[in-house]
């Protein structure tokens, strides 16, 4: 066997090992302590204030206000182009966050630790649909629905994850994939049983009547409340693929609204970058496809472990929503991912296929073989500053990324 | 032999072609819209045609 396969065999060993476990929620300077004050982090690989979309402005003078470093989002925007906030991509800190992924210290993070090989990994929880910051969403509205996560949801969900011991994760995402979601644009199934997995001890651990009402409210009505599990889920299985000599597997890919972001194993934590493209899809009543933001956030985690886009056979549905066809070709997308991939993951399996796993590992000797890129299934953004979600869609990853990254693996090995 | 060669031949010229189109699909869109049975295998030159990253795909394995 070739000296990449033996590698990437490793790879898949770890992937398919990892035990990913939700421990707690705590406020992300606690969790990440090199997070310090004035300091941004951000999804996609690293970009400066002057080439960021309208979108990632927009969080981040959101997100200066809400930490109290501007009074307004005008003085905002000029402290971050005043080179005063330090800006870095989430996955420098062991972290991920959907969309325009703002992350900062006061901000309540997901912990998930993966027992396997005894890594964590950190994500902000949800906000719900709509205006919100992870679209680039920055009002009252967006910042008052921050401070409420961040004083009542992140202390009531680490309280009761702590009381429950955990949430084992890896189950959550098999009876997912049974029952039609993907975890990318569909979270409609794993957000209803990771309710039903956190509400009794909520219900033991929140006194106030009316905030746990809050509470149940505010995860029961959101479709999309697991995207960030699943993410941080994704994160905590990727890490320990990073760094294995001669790998050809890709440990994570990334947008941060200008640029693709790719990383691959043996080449460590190097980034190979090229220019965001634009979903196809639809949009929601009053917007068009003038009004979309390229493709942006770290959700792209999701289909580096075989969910999402790889994993649309699962989710018939999604592929009416995200405008790929009908729901018969849903399949297709699926199939076409095995051509890319280094082999399936057996414990997450999607019934569509006759229980085939998720195709797992994207191989970049197979992506710049084939020019078949990774699929990925998205919502889109509004490209201007506050203004929030505007449809979902489907991308492919740019495929210059995986050529720049077969060329670096190359010169790694020594091959010419 | 010579005789089954000269059938083949006829049979190729005179029976209904069942197609297998490898590559640009606008050949097989035009054989499907006459109503010839065809089907259109998705295909293209390793690497894109790029002959020096398919070099260098050959030498470290795919």
């Amino acid at each position: 066997m070739h000296r990449i396969d033996q590698a990437n065999q490793e790879a898949l060993r770890r992937m398919l090992a990892g035990e990913p476990i939700l421990v707690d929620v705590i406020p992300a300077a606690k969790a990440i302590p090199s997070l310090k004050d004035r300091t941004i982090l951000h999804a996609g690989p690293p970009i400066g204030w002057q080439y960021m979309c309208g979108p990632l402005q927009g969080a981040v003078a959101g997100i200066i206000v809400f930490e109290r470093w501007a009074p307004d989002l005008a003085s905002a925007s000029l402290l971050a182009d005043s080179g005063a906030i330090d800006f870095h991509p989430n996955h420098h800190f062991d972290a991920v966050g959907p969309m325009t992924g703002m992350t900062t210290k006061s901000q309540p993070v997901m912990v998930v630790e993966n027992r396997t090989f005894g890594n964590r990994a950190y994500c902000t929880i949800n906000e719900g649909l709509g205006k919100v910051m992870r679209f680039g969403g920055n009002d009252a509205e967006v910042l008052t629905r921050l401070a409420w996560i961040r004083d009542l949801l992140g202390p009531a969900m680490g309280a009761a994850l702590r009381d429950k011991g955990g949430i084992r994760l890896k189950p959550l995402i098999a009876r997912g994939l049974t029952m039609g979601d993907e975890m990318h644009q569909r979270n409609v199934a794993c957000s209803g049983l990771f309710l039903r997995e956190l509400a009794p001890a909520l219900s033991r651990t929140v006194a106030d009547r009316k905030t746990l009402a809050e509470i149940l409210s505010f995860i029961g009505g959101n479709d999309q409340f697991f995207l960030n599990i699943a993410m941080v889920l994704g994160k905590a299985i990727m890490d320990p693929v990073r760094g294995i000599e001669g790998s050809s597997v890709v440990t994570a890919m990334s947008r941060n609204g200008t640029d693709f972001g790719i990383r691959v194993s043996a080449t460590g934590d190097d980034w190979f970058v090229a220019p965001v493209e634009m979903p196809k899809g639809l949009y929601f009543p009053g917007f068009t496809a003038e009004d979309a933001n390229p493709d942006i956030g770290d959700s792209t985690i999701v289909e580096t472990i075989g969910l999402g886009g790889f994993a649309t056979a699962a989710a018939p549905a999604v592929a009416g929503f995200v405008g790929a066809g009908a729901a018969s070709e849903a399949a297709n997308f699926t199939r076409a991912m095995a051509e890319i991939t280094v082999g399936e993951n057996p414990g997450w399996t999607i019934p569509a296929l006759d229980y085939r796993g998720v195709p797992t590992g994207i191989d970049i000797r197979l992506v710049v073989e084939t020019g078949i890129a990774p699929t990925i299934n998205t919502g889109i953004a509004h490209k201007k500053p506050g203004v929030g979600q505007v449809g979902a869609g489907v991308v492919r990853a740019p495929i210059d990324c995986f050529k720049q990254a077969l060329v670096a693996l190359a010169a790694r090995l020594g091959v010419t | 032999m010579a005789d089954a060669k000269k059938n083949s031949a006829e049979n190729l010229l005179n029976a209904r072609p069942a197609v297998i189109n490898i590559g640009l699909e606008g050949f097989a869109r035009d054989l499907a819209a006459q109503g010839v049975p065809v089907v259109h295998v998705e295909w293209s030159p390793p690497a894109g045609g790029d002959a020096d990253l398919a070099k260098l795909l050959a030498k470290l394995g795919a």
